[in-house]
């Protein structure tokens, strides 16, 4: 084996092989092969994680926002992670009406209270995505339609919501998502 | 290629000679779409789709190319940028028009192809692949053709691209990270608006390629024909030039008459007034609708409004929608008739009508408000669909007795064979 001719001799290759019958450049075709298919593979990671949402993208996911304008029976759209959220002063008789169905009626059983915070009852802040497919539901704006059931309606696809932003009636699954929030003083309050 | 009695390409001039011996380009072309392709003599005009089709996929290609150097995809001014196309570039109306246009004339020339397989049996062994691939064509066109419509930025683009990716949102547990990677956000915004013009790009491209797949796989076992009988012997053929060159050049005639009617005079007729509005992620349109293309298979998916086995009723209509178009996978198992023709089997004739009306109703349903009647005719055309593939097509296939079939395509063109070998070709 001085001399290298370029052929591989039968004899020098079966002699190279240890008593197993493994070879030296078995070892060195599997270590080559597995360390470039983990780099390949390692590749993908930017690769794929680019189309993940960016810093700044990110960096407007939170909103502050004074609600001492929103009168009972009131709603405003506001902006979250570009996206409407609605605002809305519950009337003692809404609340009511929200507190007065049974949870085994519902699709996605959540009593008033749990998709509001303590102390804060009126005030029911929902994302203004219909759980189906995306659209805004109608509701928020002054005297548009907000259903049979009183809250919120998206023309889409003919989702209902109650005045709790559940889903009644329609084919969205859920109801309207509660969004991470706290009230920063009695009349602000910070989503995101 | 496909049969011996090909002609064989001949060059001449010493260049093509000198240039067949290095690369043999010409003699390809020429035996793939010239004189060197025998093909059956009994095509009728349903065989001048697929050319039809490589026509819009070059259209578009050249007009998207072209508008490409004109648009700006960025959500601050994309809008603005197709209107400058409109009013402000020279002849820029005429090309938004044309490939706005030429992507409904490409899914009409291929909804025809395709339905033309259905009668026929194009997808019949030994024809399998091309039409798999064919299928590969038509998600990809699918996808495409969506991503280019978000581009104008109006509000038909913007709820498009929300209620699409939504789609995916349906997915039980990676759904919602899965629509946000998409995205590239929580909402459709400038990095999804990106992404989409830079796939919009590429996938012609990639349909480019499977084309090629395509007329490949073809030329293997050579075109079918509407009898369905194989080719037998050379009086069964012509050569591809100068017969089909000629009949699909009147075919393009005729297609581009239409298309240029469309083009000039009704421009907008397949399109949504709202998507002249900017887009707006505070306020959906009364009335969201996809292109025309799409309206069978959103009926599908809106069908679905009470949970159905045990699936939620969204993501069960997400199923339905990708499956109504998966299952033409497995057409050529499904149907297990050794005829290939609809013109030789009265039961399966009766049937295919049938599905050709279902998805005529599905597609307007499709196109309609999501109210009664049109929901509860969605769910009776969608059981409808499935039926006809899963449990009508295998039945029928079993039980139905054919119509007997011609010797050969001379025998069905002339009466008898002995006609056409008294006078050889040429």
């Amino acid at each position: 084996m001085a001399e290298n001719t370029g052929t591989a001799d039968m004899q020098t290759v079966a002699a190279e092989a240890g008593d197993d019958g493994v070879r030296r450049r078995d070892f060195i075709n599997i270590a080559a092969v597995a360390a470039a298919g983990v780099g390949g593979i390692a590749t993908l990671v930017p690769l794929i994680s680019q189309m993940a949402p960016s810093a700044d993208v990110l960096a407007e996911s939170s909103t502050e926002l004074d609600i001492s304008a929103i009168q009972p029976g009131q709603a405003i759209k506001a902006v979250f992670r570009k996206q409407p959220v609605f605002v809305r002063n519950l009337t003692t008789k809404e609340i009511a009406e929200a507190d007065a169905v049974p949870l085994s009626e519902l699709r996605d059983p959540q009593t008033l209270a749990e998709r509001t915070k303590e102390g804060h009852e009126n005030w029911l802040i929902t994302m203004g995505v219909c759980t189906h497919l995306g659209c805004v539901p109608l509701g928020a704006g002054e005297g548009e339609n907000r259903g049979e059931f009183g809250g919120y309606f998206c023309p889409c696809h003919g989702s209902s919501y109650d005045t709790a932003a559940r889903i009644r009636k329609g084919p969205a699954p859920k109801n309207l998502e509660v969004p991470p929030y706290e009230f920063t003083s009695d009349t602000v309050v910070k989503i995101g | 290629m496909s049969f011996p009695w090909a002609n064989e390409y001949t060059p001449s001039h010493p260049v093509m000679k000198w240039v067949d011996e290095k690369l043999p380009l010409p003699r390809f072309v020429y035996n793939a779409v010239g004189a060197g392709y025998p093909v059956p003599r009994n095509l009728n005009y349903f065989w001048n789709f697929g050319v039809l089709a490589g026509f819009c996929l070059v259209l578009q290609i050249v007009t998207g190319v072209i508008l490409a150097m004109h648009y700006a995809p960025n959500a601050l001014v994309a809008f603005d940028s197709t209107e400058h196309i409109m009013r402000d570039v020279n002849w820029g109306w005429m090309l938004r028009y044309a490939h706005a246009n030429g992507a409904s004339a490409f899914f009409v020339v291929v909804y025809l192809h395709i339905f033309r397989g259905f009668f026929f049996g194009s997808y019949k062994a030994p024809r399998e692949m091309i039409w798999l691939l064919g299928v590969v064509i038509f998600l990809l066109m699918m996808a495409t053709a969506f991503m280019g419509y978000v581009l104008p930025w109006g509000q038909m683009s913007f709820w498009g691209a929300k209620v699409i990716t939504g789609l995916f949102g349906a997915i039980p547990v990676i759904g919602e990270p899965l629509q946000i990677w998409l995205l590239g956000g929580y909402a459709p915004d400038n990095a999804s608006l990106n992404r989409f013009f830079s796939l919009h790009f590429l996938l012609p491209f990639v349909i480019a390629a499977v084309v090629i797949l395509h007329i490949w796989a073809l030329h293997i076992p050579g075109s079918s024909n509407p009898t369905g009988v194989e080719v037998k012997t050379e009086s069964d053929t012509v050569p591809f030039h100068p017969y089909y060159t000629a009949k699909d050049g009147f075919g393009l005639g005729v297609f581009l008459i239409l298309y240029c009617a469309m083009l000039f005079f009704l421009p907008n007729a397949l399109g949504h007034p709202d998507n002249y509005i900017p887009a707006n992620p505070m306020s959906t349109p009364a009335h969201i609708v996809p292109e025309w293309y799409f309206w069978p298979f959103y009926a599908i998916l809106r069908a679905f409004t009470a949970d159905f086995l045990f699936f939620p009723a969204k993501l069960m209509g997400v199923l339905a929608m990708f499956s109504a178009i998966l299952v033409w996978f497995f057409l050529p198992w499904l149907d297990n008739s050794p005829v290939r023709s609809g013109h030789f089997r009265p039961l399966f004739r009766k049937f295919f009508y049938v599905l050709m009306l279902d998805v005529l109703v599905l597609g307007y349903c499709g196109g309609a408000p999501a109210a009664e009647p049109y929901v509860m005719i969605s769910q009776i055309a969608t059981a409808y669909y499935f039926l006809h593939f899963l449990v009508i097509l295998p039945i029928v296939s079993s039980i139905e007795k054919p119509e007997p079939l011609p010797y050969s395509i001379t025998e069905a063109v002339l009466g008898s064979d002995d006609k056409a070998a008294l006078k050889p070709a040429s």
